[in-house]
Parts: C-alpha cells; structure tokens; sequence
C-alpha cells in the first residue's frame, strides 16, 4: 500500500495520473509494488545496489585515490514509457541523427547549408568542435555519428524535448544493460507479466555497426575501444563493452602508426587495429594533428585516419553538432536535408549573438537557464530561478563579453517518477538519453537510460552532482490474465 | 595479447606472491623468536637486509626495532614491496584488466586488498599472527580461483610466470633469512636450537610436512636441498623453474631445450644448471653466496621477459 500516500502533485508524472490512479501501462508495476511491504522492498532495492557494486557498475572519483570506485545510485522502481509513445520517439530521434549525420557530413565537404544560409557560416565555422583539419574527410558510407546518446526531457504539460544531442562520447549505457540485468531479478513476475522490450543487444548491434565500417575484403578486422585509462571516470563502462564486444580494450600507449598504418603493441609484435570505438575526445587524439599537450591519443593517428586506413567511431569533427548553438539549427537542418517538419521539438532556444535576443535574456535571467555553448554535463550553467543575485549578474557580464558562447532557454519543470527515498516515495525530476547507432541502418536501443536527480527539488540528474539512475520499461502490451504473487515474499519473488 | 595486458596479469600475479611470502618470511622469524631461549637477543635486522631495501628502511625508520621493521614490512603504504603496497599495486593491475581475466578473479584480488586494508587501519601489530595465515590463504585462493576459471592460454601463462619466478626468488630469500639469523658458531650447529630453527624455516615455506615423508631427519643439507632443488614441491625453486619454463615455452612456441628469445635461453640456462647440481657443490660454493647469484640470475629473466614480450618498440 506504499503508494497510496504517494501525491504525484502538480507535475508531469510518468507513473500515476493522478494520487491513486496510474497510468495505464504503470498499473500492473504499483500493483506489485503495493504488495510488498516497506522492509520487503528496501530489502529489493538494497539488493540491487549490491548486485551492481559487485558486478562493479561504479564510476570512478578523481580526487579519492584509496578507494576511487562509487556506485551510481540506482532506484528499483522503473520509468515506464508506453509502446505507441515510444515509437514516436524513435521515429523522432532517426529523423534527427540522419538529418545531423548529413549536416555534419556537408559541412565538411561541399557545405551547402551554408552556402545556401540555412546556417548562418560563422555559426559553424565559430564553434570549438569545428576541426578544420577535418576538411574533405570522407569516412565509411558517409556516417559520421555511429553512436549516440540524446538527452529527451518532458516539460509539465508532457511534451518531449530534445535537450542535448551527445555526438562525441556518450556514456552511460553500460547503466542501461546491467541496471536491466538487476532489474530483471528485482521483479521477475513483472517481466514475465508485461511485454517489455529487451534492451540486451546493444553490445552486438554496437559490434556489427563498427563492423560495418570495414570493407569487406577484409578478412578478421581487428576491433578495438579506446580508453584514456582507468583512472577515467567512464572506465567499467569502456571495459564493459570491450568484453561484451570481444574486442580489445586498448589505451593510447598500446597504439602506435607504423608503416601507415594503426597498430598495437602485442606479445607477438605489432599487430593492425582496423576499427576503433574511440572514448577519448577530438582534441586529445592525436597530439600532431590536435592539442600537442595529449598523452592519451596515438601521434600520426589523423594521417592514417584520412587515408582511410582505420575507421573511427565516432568520426573526427563530430563535435561541431554538439554546439549548442549549432544545436538551435536542427530544425533547419531537417527542413533542408529532408523537407520534413521536426517530429521531436527542440528546447525554445535564444541566441544570445543575436541583440534582440540577448536583450530578453538578460531582461529574463531569474526565469531563464543560460548555457555555454561548447559545455555539457551540467557544467558552465545558471538556472536563473535557483541562482543568487551574484551569479546571475557574473552570467550578464559574461554574456555580454561573448554573446557567441551562450545561449538561453526557458526553465523546464522536469516530469516525475516516483522513487524510494527512506522510508517513502517522493517525485524525482527525470531526463532519458536514448542511444542511438547508426550503421547499415538507424538503431535506437528501446528505452535508455532515466537519470533521476535525487535531491529533493533539484533539476540537475548528473552523476557528477547527485544523481541517480533507474531502469527504464518501454511496454508494449499487458497480458490482462498475469497473475502477480498477492504477498510480498522474500527478496526475490 | 597486448603488451600491456600481458605486463598487467604477470604482475598482477607476482605482487600477490610478493605478498604472500612477505607474511612468509616475517612469519619465520616471529616462530624463530617465540622457540629463542629467553635473553637472546632479536634479530629482525636480517628480515629488512633481506628484502635488499635497507637504505630506504634506514631513511623512513632509522631504529630497527621489531615494531619497525613489522610495520616497515606489513602496513607501509609508502614502502612499496610492504603486503599492502603489494595488494595495492596486485588490484591496480587487475582492474586495468578486467575485461581479460575472470571476474572471480577481480573479486578475489578486490576482497584481498580489502581485507589487507583493513588490517592496515586497524594497525594493530600484537593481531599479525592472525594475519600472516590469512594472508597466506587469500594468495592461495586467488592462485586457486585463477586456475579453475581463467583460459589456460597466453594470459593465463603470463600469470604463472610472474608467479612463479616470484617464488622462486622469495624461496630464495626465505633460506637466507636463516643465514643472516644463524651465522652460527660451529657450537650451534646440531644444537636442538639449531633443529628448532630449520623446522621453523620449513614450516614457513609449508613444507615441514611435505619434508618428512621424503627423508625422516632434519638436517640443513638435508632442508637446502629440498628447497632448492626438489622437483616435486611446488616452493622449491627447481620446481618454480621448470614450471615457469613450461608457461614460457607455451607463450613462445619454442621447443623445450631450445631457444630463440632472451628470456627462453636465461630461464632454460638457470633451470638445466640446476638439473645436474648437488646440494654438496652448493654448500661448498657457499649457500649465500649461491642464492644471492641465484638471484640476480633470476632478475635476468625478468628483464628478458620484459624486453621480449612487454617493452615493444616500432622499428
């Protein structure tokens, strides 16, 4: 009966409608939820935090250099997202990586767009992750974003919004597998009851779009992931998919370029590296091409990359999307490359460049989230109605000083799931980031990943400041004859 | 496999070996004072001459106490061959690699370290009875688990490698505490203290047993020669040699008895001198002097190993 006190408020909830009244896809999950005692489903939640910390789904701390593994706080009750919603969504999310793939692809070659002024140039040709050395790159069937992880948010009417795209190197999708792994132990009953979509074949959809970027001639590509290390904050998640993969986990100093091409330090000598699903960023990849300072990339790599004898993933350059103001074009963009409405809206965005614009923001800032444009993570932003009188007069200074580095948007009211906190239920804040592959096809795993922000009333879901993450159930269908256990049990059903 | 793998799982699995005998050779010499007659004097020196870092020891410490000297050797975390710089570095090593060896082998070496860590907080020196013993256990365990779940294929070698070549060393360096300890005045030879002693330093190596059923009486030719050139016990150093020579033919695919990289013609050298030894020519060359070039010669495979398998460069 946990639920019956539980009060969805004046929020956008994904669970209930209403106090006392789920949504329909929900309705089977607080069932059994309301079976359970408190002690019974603390116990559950306990367990799955153990599952996970001794499968070693952690991150790891820079500062802490003892014991430098934290788990990610995982709460067992799921978001739930219906069947027919979700397909709007994936709809939504190819329409937009296709149309983002042939922007960033134009622009680093014929540059229509902006020869035509569908993007303004210097929109493009400003922004940091504009790599210029990248000019003329032809990769593989032209695909530049192979992955992606977009992050959606819903407002309090319920509309979805695309608030982040991601194109460089989204994390969190080893959260996504293992939380369903607990999950699935968590509430069996459930999972036999209703139709939910399986999220377990990432890892080999991931293997056959990086194996789609050799040419077949080749015989017994060689596949590896690169990682900065691991002292890096994504480690588990870079060695996770290596081994779900069977590819080789390899760090900056096992590569070297050697007769043109990549290869890699063996016990038996060097040996090529076909393909490379690389989690280090642009700047740090090559130390000839980029910023000279980097240990973690492999010198010579651009040269070799160009002449097509290693394909990366993602492709060099894809950064420029991530922009922020680049971001605002996306419509444009799907307009021009498919003369198609956007299906998933973008967050209302004001270009601080423009004066009119930047006029309304810094008129507006109490109620306004202004970003920098070329950040991400939560880092380098204000959220006007939080932010004190000083800080919301740092980000004037700094808007006015670069109009180009900011941009503004209206503040989102985050919708909500309800989520274990003591003794209780509380609405938590949400986003989902969905991950997307784009190989011989656009595949976009079902569900994602949902953080959830666990301080109370906070909008902020990253794990960097406090956030959490749950299991994410798109549901099809329901068998309406399921028999769910009445009692609660023990741990497991 | 990559260099640096194969580097990571050979010292993930020499330190947890380094660790082990460490608690062996403390363990030998607290057993070897216990049966002291009282008045005696401590030695605890020799332990610190014979891991070779006296000079750091010196720096850090200055008095060589037993409460130093044990606290030098178990719980320093800046000293880097202490059991918890061993479990550090072993952890560090394994988590680099986790996607390559088991994950029962991860959790292994994880709870090892905690364990240890532990221990190291609480810092409590009149517990290291109950220490030594575990840790002793949790290498056994970790060799154990490591055995029945991770391939048997190059990696796998690479561990046996580190493991055993470590041993091998520390076998070495147990039979010298006992040289540094004695340094015997020929009245002391025979003696029942002198007995006492050799039981002690073959119970450290766990082969007091193993001992007495190939021969019944206790004699320092007797315990040298089984610790040095047994082929059968798995802490004798021939049998160290001539199972690390296997792993590193199956790394190779050199023929046993041939050679074509460095460490294939130091390790095969070493381990066929020691084929057609007697303990009466050891003895006569000087068993310290033996063991210390034993050593070095061991030092020389690892570095052999180091330039053929870990430290490629481009041409």
């Amino acid at each position: 009966m946990l639920f019956d006190a539980y009060d969805p408020g004046d929020f956008f909830d994904e669970l209930f409608l209403t106090q006392g009244q789920p949504r329909p896809e929900a309705d089977l999950l607080v069932k059994r939820v309301n079976a359970l005692s408190l002690v019974d489903l603390q116990q559950r939640q306990q367990a799955a935090q153990n599952a996970l910390f001794k499968l070693g789904v952690t991150f790891n701390v820079y500062s802490d250099n003892q014991g430098t593994e934290r788990i990610f706080p995982f709460d067992v009750i799921p978001r739930i997202v219906p069947g027919h919603e979700w397909e709007w969504i994936e709809k939504g999310l190819k329409q937009r990586i296709y149309a983002i793939n042939c922007f960033i692809h134009d622009v680093y070659n014929e540059q229509k767009i902006l020869n035509d002024g569908v993007v303004p140039r210097h929109v493009v040709e400003s922004a940091p992750g504009f790599l210029k050395p990248c000019m003329g790159l032809n990769p593989p069937n032209n695909i530049w974003c192979h992955i992606t992880g977009t992050d959606l948010v819903r407002d309090k009417d319920g509309t979805w919004y695309v608030l982040e795209d991601n194109m460089r190197c989204p994390s969190g999708v080893s959260y996504v597998l293992e939380n369903r792994r607990v999950m699935k132990n968590t509430f069996p009953h459930l999972f036999a009851a209703m139709d939910i979509a399986a999220v377990d074949d990432y890892a080999s959809q991931l293997l056959e779009t990086l194996l789609n970027l050799v040419p077949e001639t080749l015989i017994n590509p060689r596949v590896a992931v690169l990682t900065p290390g691991m002292y890096n904050s994504a480690y588990f998640e870079h060695s996770f998919l290596a081994q779900q993969m069977g590819a080789e986990l390899v760090e900056g100093r096992d590569l070297v370029v050697s007769d043109g091409y990549l290869k890699m330090r063996t016990t038996k000598g060097l040996e090529r590296v076909d393909v490379m699903y690389r989690r280090i960023d642009d700047d740090f990849i090559d130390p000839k091409a980029f910023r000279p300072d980097s240990l973690l990339g492999v010198p010579g790599l651009m040269e070799v990359y160009r002449a097509g004898r290693v394909a990366l993933a993602n492709a060099l350059g894809t950064g420029v999307a991530d922009d922020k103001l680049v971001y605002a074009y996306v419509p444009q963009m799907i307009r021009y490359y498919l003369d198609e409405d956007q299906i998933i809206p973008n967050v209302p965005t004001y270009l601080c460049e423009d004066a009119t614009q930047q006029a309304h923001v810094l008129d507006n800032l109490d109620q306004l989230v202004v970003k920098a444009t070329d950040a991400s993570g939560g880092y380098g932003m204000l959220v006007g109605p939080h932010a004190s009188e000083e800080q919301r007069a740092d980000f004037s200074d700094r808007i006015r000083a670069n109009p180009r580095g900011y941009i503004a948007q209206p503040t989102l009211c985050l919708s909500r799931v309800p989520t274990l906190i003591g003794d209780r239920f509380e609405g938590c804040h949400v986003d989902l980031r969905p991950y997307i592959l784009y190989g011989q096809d656009i595949y976009v795993n079902p569900g994602g990943l949902t953080r959830v922000a666990l301080k109370r009333g906070s909008l902020v879901v990253n794990s960097s400041q406090g956030g959490g993450s749950k299991d994410t159930w798109v549901v099809r269908s329901i068998d309406p004859n399921a028999q769910l256990p009445i009692q609660g049990g023990g741990v497991k059903e | 496999m990559l260099s640096r793998v194969a580097d990571s799982i050979y010292w993930l699995n020499r330190y947890v070996e380094r660790a082990e005998n460490v608690a062996r050779f403390v363990d030998v010499n607290l057993n070897l004072l216990l049966d002291a007659p009282p008045g005696m004097e401590q030695q605890w020196e020799p332990l610190v001459r014979t891991t070779g870092d006296q000079a750091m020891f010196k720096a850090r410490y200055g008095e060589a106490s037993a409460e130093n000297i044990l606290k030098f050797l178990t719980f320093d975390r800046d000293y880097p061959n202490s059991i918890i710089s061993c479990l550090r570095s072993a952890r560090e090593n394994a988590r680099s690699v986790r996607e390559v060896i088991s994950s029962e082998m991860w959790e292994q070496v994880n709870s090892f370290y905690l364990m240890v860590n532990e221990a190291a907080d609480v810092g409590l020196l009149s517990e290291l009875h109950n220490f030594f013993p575990e840790v002793k256990m949790a290498s056994h365990l970790f060799a154990g688990v490591m055995e029945a779940t991770m391939a048997h294929t190059e990696g796998w070698h690479f561990g046996q490698l580190g493991r055993l070549l470590e041993r091998a060393d520390k076998t070495a360096r147990i039979l010298d505490v006992k040289y540094y300890i004695l340094l015997p005045s020929v009245t002391d030879v025979g003696s029942p203290l002198d007995d006492l002693q050799w039981i002690a330093l073959l119970k450290s190596a766990s082969a007091y047993e193993m001992y007495r059923k190939r021969q019944y009486r206790i004699t320092p030719q007797g315990v040298t020669e089984f610790l040095i050139l047994n082929r059968e016990f798995p802490r004798s150093i021939q049998f160290c040699l001539i199972e690390a020579e296997r792993s590193l033919h199956c790394i190779s695919g050199t023929p046993t008895g041939t050679w074509r990289t460095g460490s294939d013609r130091a390790l095969g050298r070493l381990r066929s001198e020691l084929d057609y030894l007697t303990i009466e020519e050891i003895t006569e060359r000087g068993l310290h002097e033996f063991l210390d070039d034993l050593q070095n010669r061991l030092n020389e495979v690892g570095a052999n190993i180091f330039s053929d398998f870990f430290a490629l460069e481009p041409v």
